[in-house]
């Protein structure tokens, strides 16, 4: 036990803090606590001096990259003619992210005072929410405050003020993982195939309908408002120096309790197991992501590594979305690395060509190596694949296909290499189904 | 693959030689007349009408339950694009259907961690038990079976999505008694979302329009378990710890599905 600290301290629940209450998604049940005292404190500064506000505390994107956002607001010109936009990336959809809809379906309104605070300070007149399709519940909720927000006057005429109107869109994609990038979001949003654009110019010149353009993702959005109610102090009292404020970290697959943790930036996967159970009865950790599959791969040697930007980056691997999935020993990692890639390969847009056909082979690779009938060579020769994609694609989701296999060869050639030498998968897939029999002999959950 | 559309035109997989195609007929008079007024309402919401391409694309999958040469030759002509242009939009994003199907979409998550918790034995099993293979329809018309990807819902896995709503910590025993409840016309709740409508009238919302029901929005309350557990901590509330294995019968009856 490296702790003894209780959940009570190590968690910090701020955007979840009331999503058990039985109206936390409407209007009522969001002014209940605070909701859109923010906003009023925000509306009552200059906008640059908003930015300057979230600036100083140092809240960074939660949606995978971790670009201060304040930084991202300031990049936007001020003084031109052009329209400014504001659109929000909610489609979520990195395999094991799944923080941004359990929020956008209990506290939608958390989003709704974001974007307001947001467009008084980049000067918008309009914003868009990108949702991805696949999740109409969180559709309905959405279109509802959305419609609240305007019956109340937090949209619409005069919003941001006299004269100063504000439009927000609710916009639902189609199913396409490669629109959470955010230049194919902007395309997908113009009505074109989501593919990413070529950079500069960036979003904040040249992006929506070729104007000024802020793309955030839902919980960097939806955690402003908190910042700008109880001040940046507050903020920098969570988290670390670099790493400020509290997030929302998802834990999932072979724990004893999956879930949703908010916390200070910084807590380890070893406290979040401790306190919620650790592992599934009488099983190990072996591998886990710490933000999505796109994110390397680490193992329980890693279980102290502090979960904020830099000690997630320090280990070798990212922050990303804090999607924490975790895999007991019961798990065959040559399927779960072979099932990320053919996700890779569905997904890519097909505009590069490391990416487009190097996705494609990387497949055709794992399934021989999963069924044994790959040759020694080609566990090099996957290697070779996954580096001419790693940083020579058009864009990231070319990096995210690399990181499982790169990881997975560092920490598990040994079982890559079982597949070839025993001329197949030694691994039974019913021992690490949600239903499988705890192994004889086991009472309590073990972490490691 | 010689699938053949309700109007009797070929589908898109099937490979064509020979002259053109001639242009898709349009729609009946009254309803190009209705879906008309729809489409300039959602055009009204973007600044740059090109924007509304997706929106309309939903739109008329919720005509004809799935995207037509006639539902694309609507959507150009609405938006001044060319029906090359629609369609290499629509053949972009894989929840635009190019071919009828069924009244609900069966889509059992098999990306890595719903696969491993379950997801792969579940799908195999509802191929198995309704007799299609991944893509195809029931013969009844009512259930299409396809395996999706991460669907955002991983603390609940194994998860399935009917009409894209959430049916959450599924077994193979609960997918089965879900199907067979789908096509024998029971009413049927997801854990997270709405009683189920049809796959029309989720696209109806997916372009837009808010669901008409107006108690839908409050279905199945503020938030699934699994996303309260860190809240419940943070309160002290402990307890024992919660058996995971087998999930499904531990859930309150009347909490799963």
């Amino acid at each position: 036990m490296m702790t003894t600290d209780s959940p009570e301290k190590l968690l910090a629940p701020v955007l979840s803090a009331h999503w058990d209450e039985a109206d936390a998604y409407t209007l009522a049940g969001y002014r209940r606590h605070e909701g859109y005292q923010g906003l009023r404190k925000a509306l009552a500064m200059d906008p640059d001096d908003v930015i300057a506000y979230v600036k100083d505390a140092g809240l960074r994107g939660r949606g995978g990259a971790g670009f201060p956002t304040g930084m991202k607001w300031q990049f936007i010109p001020q003084g031109d003619e052009l329209p400014h936009y504001l659109v929000v990336n909610a489609d979520e959809s990195e395999p094991g992210t799944c923080k941004d809809i359990p929020l956008l379906f209990a506290n939608p309104h958390s989003l709704i005072e974001g974007i307001v605070i947001a467009c008084h300070a980049i000067r918008s007149g309009h914003a868009f929410i990108y949702l991805r399709g696949e999740v109409v519940p969180v559709l309905r909720r959405l279109h509802e405050a959305v419609r609240e927000a305007y019956e109340a006057g937090y949209l619409g005429k005069d919003a941001l003020g006299p004269g100063k109107d504000l439009e927000l869109t609710v916009h639902a994609g189609a199913g396409a993982y490669i629109c959470g990038e955010e230049t194919a979001l902007l395309d997908s949003l113009e009505g074109r195939r989501g593919q990413p654009r070529l950079r500069p110019p960036f979003p904040a010149v040249a992006g929506l309908y070729a104007c000024p353009t802020v793309v955030n993702n839902v919980e960097s959005i939806a955690s402003v408002p908190a910042l700008m109610n109880k001040g940046k102090e507050w903020f920098r009292t969570m988290g670390s120096e670099k790493s400020p404020g509290f997030t929302l970290y998802s834990l999932s697959g072979h724990v004893a309790r999956p879930g949703q943790y908010e916390a200070p930036l910084g807590v380890t996967l070893r406290q979040l197991l401790d306190m919620s159970g650790g592992m599934r009865p009488g099983r190990r950790l072996k591998f886990w992501t710490p933000g999505g599959s796109s994110t390397p791969m680490l193992t329980d040697e890693h279980l102290d590594v502090p979960l904020d930007y830099e000690g997630v980056g320090g280990a070798g691997s990212m922050l990303g979305t804090k999607a924490l999935q975790c895999f007991d020993e019961t798990t065959c990692v040559v399927r779960a690395v072979t099932r990320w890639t053919e996700f890779y390969a569905h997904e890519s847009c097909g505009k590069c060509t490391p990416c487009r056909e190097g996705t494609y082979w990387l497949v055709q690779l794992l399934h021989d190596i999963e069924k044994g009938a790959a040759g020694p060579s080609d566990l090099d020769k996957l290697a070779d694949i996954a580096d001419n994609i790693n940083g020579k694609s058009f864009c990231a989701l070319g990096d995210g296909a690399a990181a499982p296999i790169f990881s997975s060869l560092q920490y598990f050639r040994e079982e890559y290499e079982r597949h070839l030498a025993g001329r197949g998968c030694p691994f039974d897939p019913a021992a690490a189904t949600a239903w499988a029999a705890r192994p004889a002999g086991s009472s309590r959950g073990v972490t490691a | 693959m010689t699938d053949v559309g309700t109007n009797g035109e070929a589908a898109e997989t099937r490979v064509e030689v020979g002259i053109p195609r001639m242009p898709a007929p349009d729609y009946p008079a009254d309803v190009r007349e209705r879906l008309e007024a729809d489409a300039r309402e959602i055009i009204g919401r973007y600044p740059d009408s090109r924007s509304a391409l997706l929106p309309l694309l939903h739109l008329v999958q919720s005509e004809e339950g799935h995207v037509t040469r006639t539902g694309q030759r609507f959507c150009a002509e609405m938006l001044d694009l060319t029906t090359a242009e629609v369609n290499a939009v629509a053949t972009f994003y894989t929840m635009y259907r190019r071919k009828p199907s069924g009244d609900y979409q069966v889509g059992v998550c098999t990306n890595t961690l719903c696969a491993v918790m379950g997801g792969d034995a579940i799908h195999d099993s509802l191929k198995e038990h309704l007799g299609v293979a991944d893509g195809e329809t029931t013969g009844d018309g009512k259930v299409t079976l396809e395996h999706i990807e991460c669907n955002a819902a991983c603390d609940f896995a194994p998860v399935v999505m009917v009409n894209w709503e959430f049916f959450d910590n599924q077994t193979p025993e609960s997918a089965r008694q879900l199907v067979d409840d789908l096509r024998a016309g029971r009413e049927v709740s997801p854990t997270r979302g709405a009683p189920l409508c049809t796959f029309k009238e989720t696209a109806r919302i997916l372009a837009g329009f808010p669901d008409e029901r107006r108690e839908a929005v409050h279905a199945s309350g503020p938030a699934g378990p699994a996303s309260l557990e860190g809240l419940r901590l943070a309160r002290g509330e402990t307890g024992p710890p919660r058996v995971v294995a087998p999930r499904g019968e531990t859930e309150e009856p009347g909490e799963g599905a």
